[in-house]
């Protein structure tokens, strides 16, 4: 059995004995005889470090580690230089609690500091948080910071990321805000349907760009017809595309969310990932979790503390360090545009009709599953199947050309066989 | 200094090779026009910036750190070995189930021991935190009433000892809280409970041991009274350190529980995050739980509950610091479990009984893993209060213990020293609390200034909140 308690046995009971009792058990007099659990816990045995470690490797070793992978739909593999993994590693900062204790937290408030910073510079927001639990999550909050007293209707698009909008629906169970999701057309949001819905009842509207499909959204429009409607916007955006892309700001969105895993996080079977909130100043006390302030010292040195806690319930909060955005975007926009007109040359026609970020959607007369299949026989994880014929695929800088080359190679042997 | 002072135009680190394939951009009216700020700095002084940050931060492997009511335990190191095996953070969420057979069996073992540790049948590792795990458990609740037709439950019962996050999460999941005066014991008044509990009442949430570290020996009736009135009783697991393996949660009569993956299982606290707040329930909650659940016996899949309450954030929870905590289940085992336990309740009333001839304790009697010590006394006659305390700990090294709370007892600092700290660091925290009491009686305006050791003295909160100061200026 493995134990991290220090005290020997005999030390224990020196303890048990320089507070007057005499064994272990009498700690525990005050719990009622009914519920002690006498037989003990019917699990095994405990292990030594050398059986955990056979056993943690046999699991993992179950699962397939694809070295190539043109899949994303929500997580992205892209490259984390080895210097992110030795910041994460410092033991200061990952064994210590949320920072309380400002004196002797200043390295973790710092670094929220300028991670607030970067987000704000990323989004054009003026407020960024500490961050909450993931990109879904950060979507939720985000339309329940529209909620107003005569407004309780969420609109949400239906090109927007399915986990994202699930998250919407199930906190709007929660808080009984009432939500419709505006249908999509052509591979974006329906602008017409939105228009027609966007009556004196709606607080926020939700939507995704580039969407879910790698669809640019006329995202411009539709921020012009939420506010004319009185109501809020907010943006779900990939962190990376904001290197080349229109900040949300610059298209007129009120709030900024979105998942921050492509920042340097692993795809780790869906998480821990990070979700990134910031908002214009005017909304800045109804963002919710932490949000660190510079302030000074008793001797007038700068400092950081947690801050404006009087809007704040939660204890949440994740972090992430990556400085390396605007040439991870480029690669990948570049990688998916190659791709997709590789395929679409041997008819896996793209769906996207506009321009389209890292993500696109084929369509072809081969079934996704024969094509998907085939691809994983040669170690890669294909694109996420929509339905019989559709498939959405995910190009990252870490996508060679050769790579690219060799799924198109595959995908003509498929078809011709077919 | 920050990074963007220390960032310099043309710097910046080698990545990346050259892309292979033709670039592009994006039309000129989708490209974005604001510059971006993003600092450049060579990988060294990079490097050297995270490390300067690290010096300047506390963590459990800096020193002892009995921050009441947040279990901050030992780290294990085999734990983030295991998290960091490629076999794990390579793995894509959506790839096919025939492809991810370890991480599944990660979670149907882990959701198997853990559900025997307390009592429970199915669970769900989706939430990120306790306080989300809260709001899960909740929706739970009310999926369920609302399944029966039962929709005038609007109520949920809270103590007024509970976490903080207790009334905050029922409010976002559309309830209205109603406050259960504790009685002069520390536990939950039965009177004032039988009178709160009717038909308007969708539940209880309630923390055993309590948050003044006291078990309410009353559990099984007060579970009782809210199931009389057709009620449900959360169990919100932020304590169970103390009782893990002593009793469990689902023989006390609870109906849910949320526990604290990153308090009592060991996983780092990460400054704040990533944590992992799974809920587990009895099997009439099971078919409302949020995400996917693992089902098979040699062939595992996922399977969505019939009755879903939805998702609460993406995929399938954080699953590197399930992997985490399963590591250190594994390690401890039947016998473990219970030892940790009870290891944690010896030191904590071992150093309450050194530290109560000079700092009186809120509630008499064995404690559980924590204890509540008030300073009003120390206060009214010296004017050194529980915060001034707090800060001259910083100045022996110590992390403080949770200053102000619970609410109900004055002046409070509350104590969980945790079952990995051995005696010789309880004996010196008594010393530095010693020192600290007779520093209070004799020179009580040196413990204003603590700390002063610190890379900062006392920061000027007040200012912080009036001029909201969020992010660096690039304009200067």
């Amino acid at each position: 059995m493995g134990s991290y308690v220090p005290n020997t046995v005999e030390e224990r009971q020196e303890m048990l004995a320089a507070i007057g009792l005499s064994s272990m058990d009498d700690l525990f007099a005050e719990i009622p005889e009914q519920v002690r659990l006498r037989q003990g816990l019917d699990i095994p045995e405990g292990l030594s470090e050398l059986e955990v470690r056979r056993n943690m490797e046999a699991l993992a070793g179950k699962n397939k580690v694809f070295p190539t992978i043109f899949r994303g739909a929500g997580a992205y593999r892209h490259y984390i230089p080895a210097l992110v993994k030795s910041v994460i590693s410092k033991e200061n900062l990952v064994t210590a609690y949320t920072p309380y204790q400002a004196e002797v937290s200043q390295g973790i408030l710092q670094s929220i500091f300028e991670y607030q910073t970067m987000i704000c510079d990323l989004t054009g927001m003026d407020v960024s948080n500490a961050s909450v639990y993931d990109g879904a999550s950060a979507a939720a909050e985000g339309i329940a910071m529209c909620r107003e007293r005569k407004r309780n209707k969420a609109l949400v698009s239906a090109a927007a990321l399915p986990y994202a909008q699930e998250a919407i629906r199930t906190y709007c169970f929660g808080n009984n805000m009432e939500l419709e999701v505006i249908p999509e057309k052509d591979g974006v949001t329906d602008l017409a349907w939105l228009r027609e819905h966007l009556d004196a009842s709606v607080a926020g509207v939700y939507l995704q760009h580039p969407n879910y499909y790698g669809n640019l959204e006329p995202a411009e429009e539709i921020a012009a017809a939420v506010h004319q409607a009185g109501a809020k916007l907010v943006m779900g955006v990939n962190p990376i595309s904001l290197g080349i892309l229109k900040t949300p700001r610059e298209y007129g969105a009120d709030i900024a969310v979105g998942e921050g895993q492509p920042l340097g996080l692993s795809l780790a079977f869906g998480g821990p990932y990070l979700g990134f909130m910031a908002c214009v100043e005017s909304l800045m006390r109804k963002l919710p979790g932490r949000i660190v302030g510079q302030t000074q010292d008793h001797n007038g040195k700068v400092g950081y503390v947690l801050t404006l806690q009087a809007r704040e319930q939660h204890i949440r909060r994740e972090k992430a360090s990556s400085n390396i955005c605007s040439n991870q975007a480029l690669c990948a926009l570049a990688a998916g545009v190659y791709l997709a007109a590789q395929l679409d040359a041997i008819g896996f026609r793209t769906e996207n009709k506009g321009a389209f970020f890292h993500e696109f959607v084929t369509v072809s007369q081969v079934p996704a599953q024969t094509v998907l299949k085939r691809l994983e026989e040669e170690n890669i994880l294909g694109g996420l199947p929509l339905d019989e014929h559709r498939i959405l695929w995910c190009c990252t800088e870490r996508n060679t050309r050769e790579e690219m080359d060799q799924v198109v190679r595959i995908l003509k042997e498929v078809e011709a066989s077919c | 200094m920050l990074i963007f002072e220390k960032s310099r135009a043309g710097r910046g680190c080698q990545i990346l090779p050259p892309c292979d394939v033709p670039e592009i951009l994006p039309e000129e009216r989708e490209q974005r026009q604001q510059p971006l700020h993003l600092p450049a700095l060579s990988e060294g002084d990079l490097s050297r910036h995270y490390t300067e940050l690290a010096k300047k931060s506390h963590g459990v492997n800096d020193g002892f750190y009995p921050l009441g009511s947040c279990t901050m335990k030992y780290n294990p190191k085999i734990d983030e070995e295991a998290a960091a095996l490629p076999g794990f953070t390579e793995i894509h969420p959506l790839q096919p189930a025939h492809t991810v057979q370890g991480c599944l069996e990660v979670l149907k073992t882990a959701e198997s021991l853990l559900c025997q540790i307390t009592g429970m049948d199915r669970m769900t590792f989706q939430p990120a935190a306790g306080a989300h795990g809260e709001f899960t458990g909740l929706l739970l609740i009310k999926a369920y009433h609302v399944s029966r037709g039962d929709t005038a439950r609007t109520k949920i019962l809270v103590p007024d000892s509970a976490h903080g996050t207790n009334p905050a999460s029922a409010a976002m999941a559309g309830y209205k809280v109603v406050s259960i005066p504790s009685g002069p014991d520390g536990c939950v008044d039965l009177e004032k409970l039988r009178e709160a509990a009717g038909d308007d009442v969708a539940g209880l949430m309630l923390t055993n041991p309590n948050t003044v570290g006291l078990f309410d020996k009353n559990i099984l009736e007060i579970t009782e009274i809210v199931h009389q009135c057709g009620g449900l009783c959360y169990y919100d697991g932020a304590n169970l350190n103390a009782v893990m393996g002593q009793a469990r949660p689902g023989d006390m009569g609870f109906d849910v529980v949320h526990l604290n993956l990153h308090k009592t299982f060991a996983t780092p606290h990460g400054g704040g995050g990533p944590g992992s707040g799974p809920v587990d329930c009895k099997a009439l909650l099971a078919p409302f739980l949020p995400s996917l659940l693992v089902e098979g016996e040699s062939e595992l899949s996922f399977r969505k509950p019939e009755q879903s309450v939805g998702e609460v954030k993406s995929f399938y929870g954080n699953f590197l610091v399930v992997v985490k905590a399963l590591a250190y289940i594994w390690t401890l085992g039947r016998e473990g479990i219970p030892e940790a336990s009870a290891n944690a309740v010896l030191n904590a009333n071992y150093l309450m009984a050194k530290l109560k001839p000079w700092y009186p304790m809120a509630y008499d009697g064995i404690c559980m893993h924590e204890f509540v010590m008030t300073l009003a006394e120390l206060k009214k006659e010296t004017g050194v209060s529980a915060m001034d305390i707090a800060k001259g700990l910083l100045d022996w090294g110590i992390h403080p213990p949770t200053m102000y709370f619970p609410l109900i007892v004055e002046e409070a600092l509350m104590v969980e020293p945790t079952e990995t700290e051995s005696r010789e660091t309880l004996d010196q925290a008594a010393e530095a609390f010693h020192s600290l009491y007779q520093a209070a009686k004799t020179k009580p305006e040196s413990l204003h200034a603590a700390p002063v050791t610190t890379p900062v003295t006392r920061l000027d909160e007040v200012e912080a909140a009036r001029h909201p100061h969020l992010r660096y200026s690039f304009e200067g």
